[in-house]
């Protein structure tokens, strides 16, 4: 006899009591939410964000752009420099990334991967204006109101507009400067002259965007860059103007048969730096053109990625490795300390009388919640070689006053400042498992005819192990990603992967790779903690 | 665990010795805060005792340094900024951490676990990444700040500093007032509410102080965290919020000055009177909650 259940109101029980649970689990969700989104705006997105700076590269594909479509061609296998309308791009892109100065930037993001790229860039973009000079002085020579910003404006804009090309050209000065190129430029590129003049009207809309966009003038009265009579010259070249009837075409038309020089992209590159015959920096930008890189990754393991695939880095580069490698060194070094000094001390606190132990607690929890930068100053001063301790010794005669220990600015200091600032996050956790263990065990043993070393080798030890565990777990986490301490008691010998990290954040500025470095120093904390979790459990984590 | 009359020699010498070696490691963990003390009444800019100090010579010690901190306007800045950023990042932790903690420990939570793996996730990745982390985000985020909302450049700059210090108080409080609750009887809200108190009643009136005790150690861990934190806020911030642990690195790793051993004294005498509250404290909550102090 199935008969429903009704609650009060008369609905069937349990349609009552799960939406009672629904409830009850929004009022619980409602009362999380606050803080989850606080959680994540301000701590998952930017660890996230770092993650995706590591592998990010658009800095390439945004201020070359053409370069690079036009470089996808070419074989660097072959040996030979690539053709004209390769460095006939590179002019272009080049000249407005100079006019941005944004060309720097990326010459020092090549020379991560190629030494010497970024003096290169930089110097070109100082001799960039060399060729234009070559062409606008003839032309201006043929007209002179080819000196007048209002003539080109004249050519370029009007209705029917190219709309496709003005709004590839924003997102191109976009992508290139980073700030927004909305809004109204005062121009629109005309499409009859847009198709018979690509060059020159995609680099005058260009300039025009970035006039209006980014220096805030008027693209109708002022004078365009030197690069334009450059374009205009190559378009010449070939273009028709036969049937060409629209503003200025008398202009364009003398232009034309007029014997203006021609612009050789290739010597003009050439003349500037040598190295612009070789095929290194042409390789270097092909090879590092894509979006996204692992290229960060492979230089935070001291490897890099050349045309001819995964390589190691030059011997002198290597470091990074050396150096992952002597913090996970240094921080077992630390931890074992740790466990020495600390196993003695949990097993008197969880052997003698509540009141003494809470007493002598203290003096562990004193310096757990000492600021750090107290305690690190503290061995700052200990340490010295005018400091504390080397007093003391050449005081009672150990060392004498001329040959003062050396124990700061080296591993030694980092291990011992670092010991001391750690010790506490051992003791306590090995000392919440010693408690639970019943001293009558170590009594059966010996009744049992154990001896002292037996009883507690076999029995005691086996029994305080989870302790042991728990708190190494715990120390070698927090000291893999030590940073303040190495960098004030560690010189250049005794610091960790951080202090590279911290480096190349705010002294080399190679962010890329300070992301690389940063994240892979995140997943190995997290496999460390899932172990810790799986062992002992996040939820038994104590506080003082 | 005393000596029994009948040990052996071998057995003396072990137990005395022992005793010794623990002795030696008390001393280890005490002595470089101890020490710190006497030197930052140095009446010389040296860093380790003058034969005057140790004759005990008046004429050896002086408060100069003491003094240079209380005048210095740069050490000023530094303890003003960290006095207005600590609390009110602690005032954010506490009070989003505290609701959150309850909601936690309500019985049906979907995705608890997940929900719990990002809230403590703080505590868990380093600093020097999380640094990283903010090091880029906060930067546009500041940004648009002064662009967008038009902010002036030395508030965003104190938003963005109490922002990273709030989320890395966060797991303290959600960790000790999760604690606190377990142990919190819900029999007594629900006898609350049979006696027509509302939710919100029952919140300030019931649950509220006896789990005070747990909110008060989280909002210590809290402030602790952002008072001692360096790291973070060398990345995120600027000079202008400069805090002490800042100005202490930067005394500590370029011009070191005594007037560093001074703040670490008066440093040293804060987290005493902070580690004795939450002493205090815990032995009050465990009363409350009928279980034995220990």
């Amino acid at each position: 006899m199935a008969e429903t259940m009704l609650a009060a109101d008369g609905t069937p029980l349990k349609r009552s009591l799960a939406r009672a649970l629904r409830r009850q689990k929004l009022r619980a969700l409602a009362l999380i939410a606050p803080l989850l989104i606080f959680v994540l705006i301000t701590f998952i997105v930017p660890i996230a964000s770092m993650l995706f700076r590591s592998v990010e590269n658009e800095i390439v594909q945004n201020t070359l752009p053409y370069t690079v479509q036009e470089l996808a061609s070419w074989d660097a296998a072959t040996g030979e420099v690539p053709d004209e309308p390769v460095f006939e791009a590179m002019y272009f892109d080049m000249f407005i990334a100079a006019e941005a100065k944004r060309h720097t930037r990326l010459g020092t993001r090549l020379n991560y991967e190629q030494t010497g790229l970024s003096s290169l860039f930089r110097q070109s973009g100082r001799k960039l204006d060399d060729l234009g000079k070559d062409i606008q002085k003839p032309l201006e020579k043929l007209n002179s109101d080819w000196k007048d910003g209002e003539t080109w404006y004249a050519i370029f804009n009007g209705a029917p507009a190219d709309t496709a090309l003005l709004a590839t050209q924003r997102a191109r000065v976009a992508a290139l400067t980073d700030n927004p190129t909305e809004g109204d430029v005062n121009f629109a590129p005309r499409a009859d002259i847009a198709q018979l003049l690509p060059k020159t009207a995609r680099a005058y809309t260009a300039w025009a965007v970035f006039e209006a966009t980014q220096d805030g003038r008027d693209p109708a009265t002022r004078d365009p860059w030197e690069a334009l009579p450059v374009a205009l010259a190559t378009d010449l070249q070939t273009a028709d103007l036969s049937a060409y009837s629209g503003p200025g075409a008398d202009l364009l038309r003398a232009a034309q048969s007029a014997d203006l020089p021609t612009p050789d992209f290739t010597a003009a590159f050439t003349d500037m730096d040598e190295d612009w015959a070789t095929i290194i920096p042409w390789q270097t930008i092909q090879t590092h053109s894509s979006t996204y890189t692992g290229g960060y990754f492979l230089n935070a393991v001291d490897a890099q990625k050349t045309p001819e695939g995964i390589a190691w880095q030059p011997d002198d580069k290597q470091i990074l490795l050396k150096l992952f490698g002597r913090t996970i060194w240094m921080s077992l070094l630390i931890t074992f300390s740790c466990i020495a000094l600390g196993y003695p001390v949990a097993w008197l606190l969880a052997n003698l009388p509540m009141r003494k132990a809470n007493m002598l607690l203290i003096l562990v929890l004193l310096p757990f919640w000492t600021s750090l930068l107290v305690r690190t100053s503290a061995w700052k001063v200990m340490l010295q070689q005018q400091g504390v301790i080397n007093d003391v010794l050449v005081w009672i005669g150990l060392v004498d006053d001329a040959n003062r220990l050396i124990m700061i600015n080296n591993q030694f200091g980092t291990i011992v400042a670092m010991t001391h600032i750690l010790l506490p996050f051992m003791i306590l956790p090995m000392y919440s498992v010693m408690q639970t263990i019943q001293p009558s065990y170590l009594r059966a043993a010996k009744s049992l005819g154990a001896t002292n070393w037996t009883a507690f080798w076999r029995v005691y030890f086996p029994q305080s192990v989870p302790g042991i565990g728990a708190g190494s777990i715990l120390v070698f986490i927090l000291a893999i990603g030590y940073y303040i301490t190495p960098e004030i008691v560690g010189g250049t010998k005794g610091v960790f992967i951080s202090n590279r990290i911290a480096y190349h954040i705010s002294s080399s500025l190679n962010w890329g790779l300070a992301a690389a470095l940063g994240s892979i120093l995140l997943a190995a904390v997290l496999v460390l903690y899932w172990a810790y979790d799986k062992i002992v459990g996040i939820d038994n984590v104590k506080l003082g | 665990m005393g000596l029994p009359p009948y040990a052996t020699l071998g057995q003396r010498i072990w137990y005395y010795s022992f005793r010794v070696i623990c002795g030696l490691i008390f001393f280890f963990l005490v002595a470089p805060i101890v020490v710190v003390m006497p030197l930052s009444f140095n009446a010389q800019d040296f860093f380790t005792f003058t034969p005057e100090m140790l004759r005990l010579d008046p004429a050896g010690y002086s408060l100069k340094h003491y003094e240079d901190f209380f005048t210095n306007p740069q050490w000023q800045l530094a303890l003003k900024n960290s006095l207005i950023i600590a609390p009110i990042a602690t005032v954010i932790s506490v009070s989003l951490g505290t609701l959150a903690a309850i909601g936690l420990s309500q019985s049906h939570v979907p995705f608890k676990g997940t929900i719990m793996a990002i809230l403590i996730s703080p505590m868990i990745v380093p600093l020097i990444i999380s640094a990283t982390g903010m090091f880029f985000f906060y930067s546009s985020l500041g940004n648009w700040m002064e662009s967008v909302l038009g902010l002036n450049k030395g508030f965003v700059g104190y938003v963005k500093v109490i922002l990273a210090h709030a989320v890395l108080g966060i797991p303290f409080v959600i960790i000790t007032v999760t604690a606190t609750l377990v142990g919190f009887d819900r029999s007594l809200t629900r006898a609350a509410a049979n006696m027509g108190a509302g939710p919100v009643t029952t919140f300030f009136r019931i649950q509220m102080p006896l789990i005070l005790p747990g909110v008060i150690s989280g909002g210590l861990f809290a402030f602790i965290t952002s008072f001692d934190e360096v790291v973070v806020v060398l990345f995120v911030g600027s000079a202008s919020q400069k805090t002490l642990p800042w100005q202490m690195f930067i005394g500590l790793r370029e011009q070191i000055s005594p007037t560093i051993l001074a703040v670490a004294t008066i440093l040293v005498v804060i987290s005493i009177a902070l580690l004795t509250t939450v002493e205090l404290l815990r032995r009050r909550s465990e009363r409350l909650r009928g279980m034995s102090p220990g």
